[in-house]
This record gives C-alpha cells, sequence and structure tokens, in this order.
C-alpha cells in the first residue's frame, strides 16, 4: 500500500494535473470533481485501481478518484453475488461511510459555524 | 466599456491569458506540495490505524474520515479558504476538497434557511459529484456484466 515518497509523489502529480486542467480550460472545480470521480470509476472497470493502490498507498486513495474506486468496486463486488440487483445494492456498499460520513460531518460544522464576513 | 459585463468565469479566463508563465509553473508546483503533502497525512494516518489493530480496508475508511473532519473543520473556522487561494487544485483534488465543497457554500446559504439554504447547498458541487460517480460506477457494472470482464 505504497509508503510516503510513493504517497506523495504520485499524489502530488494528480494535483499538478488538476492545476494544468483549471489554468488551461475554463472548467470549475466541479467539473474537475467530477471528472476525477468518473476517471477513477473507469480505471476501477479496467482493473487498474488496485494495482495503483498497491504502488502508491494514499496517493490515490486520498484524491477523490478514490470516489470513484470505491463507488465501482461496490457494484462490481455486489454484482458477482446479486447478479443484476446487485448492480444497484452495491453502489454505496463500500462508499457509504466516505458518503454518509462527509454528509453528517459537514452538516454539523455548517451548523455549528457561522461565514466569516 | 464592452468588457465591463464579464461574467466571473470570463473574467478568470481573461486573466489567466493575462498571466505570465511564470505564475502558472508556480500553481502547479503549489498545487504538488500541498497535495503531496495532504495524501502523506493521509498515509500516515492509514498506517497508524493499521497499528491501531483496524483492518486495513477500515483503516482506509477511517483515515478518508478523519480528512473529512479536519479539511470540514478548516472550512468552517476559515482556514480553509485560505489554503486554496496558495494551493488551488492541491487543495481540491484530495478528498479535503470534496469536504471544503459541502461545508463552504452550506456555510455560505445558511441564512437563506436549514433546508433550502443550509441542506440544499451542502449538495451544490457534492451532488453532480455523487450523481455521476454512482451512474458510472453503475455503467461500469453494466458493461462488466454484458461483456463478462
Amino acid at each position: 500500500m505504497g509508503n510516503y515518497w510513493t504517497a506523495f509523489l504520485v499524489g502530488g502529480f494528480i494535483c499538478a494535473l488538476g492545476q494544468v486542467f483549471l489554468d488551461n480550460t475554463k472548467y470549475t472545480p466541479a467539473h474537475l470533481l467530477v471528472g476525477l470521480v468518473v476517471f477513477g470509476s473507469v480505471l476501477t472497470g479496467l482493473g487498474w485501481y488496485e494495482p495503483l493502490i498497491e504502488f502508491s498507498g494514499a496517493g490515490v486513495t486520498v484524491p477523490v478518484s478514490n470516489f470513484g474506486y470505491i463507488l465501482t468496486k461496490g457494484v462490481m463486488e455486489a454484482a458477482k453475488k446479486d447478479g443484476l440487483l446487485g448492480l444497484f445494492k452495491g453502489v454505496l456498499e463500500i462508499a457509504s461511510a466516505g458518503v454518509s460520513g462527509s454528509v453528517i460531518i459537514a452538516f454539523f460544522v455548517a451548523i455549528l459555524f457561522n461565514p466569516k464576513c | 466599456m464592452k468588457n465591463i459585463n464579464k461574467t466571473s468565469d470570463q473574467y478568470k479566463k481573461i486573466v489567466s491569458k493575462k498571466q505570465p508563465p511564470i505564475t502558472k509553473a508556480r500553481n502547479i508546483i503549489n498545487a504538488f506540495l500541498v497535495g503531496g503533502l495532504t495524501c502523506i497525512i493521509g498515509q500516515g494516518l492509514w498506517e497508524l490505524y493499521i497499528l491501531l489493530n483496524l483492518s486495513k480496508d477500515n483503516a482506509g475508511t477511517l483515515s478518508t474520515l478523519t480528512l473529512i473532519f479536519l479539511a470540514s473543520l478548516l472550512t468552517g473556522l476559515g482556514y480553509y479558504d485560505e489554503l486554496g487561494q496558495f494551493a488551488g487544485a492541491g487543495s481540491i483534488v484530495p478528498v479535503t476538497g470534496f469536504a471544503n465543497a459541502m461545508v463552504a457554500p452550506a456555510l455560505e446559504y445558511k441564512q437563506e434557511g436549514l433546508i433550502m439554504g443550509l441542506g440544499a447547498n451542502l449538495f451544490s458541487v457534492a451532488g453532480p459529484v455523487l450523481t455521476y460517480g454512482m451512474v458510472s460506477a453503475f455503467v461500469i457494472g453494466v458493461l462488466i456484466e454484458v461483456f463478462g470482464g
């Protein structure tokens, strides 16, 4: 699952690519996030994401492309087990903690704090 | 006077065209450094949780949640936006940027009410991300079923 160096280099490289994308197109950060998630999903379908994690650890699990990975991995595993129904059941199976966690944490922070003026 | 009605997107484009290449290079280096450091923190948390006897998968999930918590808190305190000014994509691409993209609009629109202000705007960026993430995961699952990957 990688080490500090591979995490730094690979993670930094993905962020640098993101910066090139933002600086040279008219797209917004939201487009970048969506693109990365779909990209991670496609790489997972091709079977390339797992080896990337083995090599670079948090370098590919911290970038949001990892959302695409866990969503797609969930679908693929559930489809093996439950067939067609699994295509629906699996989407949030692994991703549940990340999705629910970010909604719950973001909610309480937004409740407790007020915007800086 | 014809330049006065530009939207902020168009304005950004004009600015980026006029920016000297050295600024763009610096943007990329800053993004690399901050993004890389965020991943190092993620790696450290992951290895720490494994040391605390969590399974590899659970430790990874908990380190993601920790990063989400830290980024949400820094957003609430107003520090994440300052980091974003410096780091650009280095503060957007990691999952911390996703957390920031939930908390920041929710805070900003809080005054419009807890339901349509805070509740709806929590998903102004996370909504598209989840929608396209879930749909692409589904489509890829279908493709693998059909073509027997």
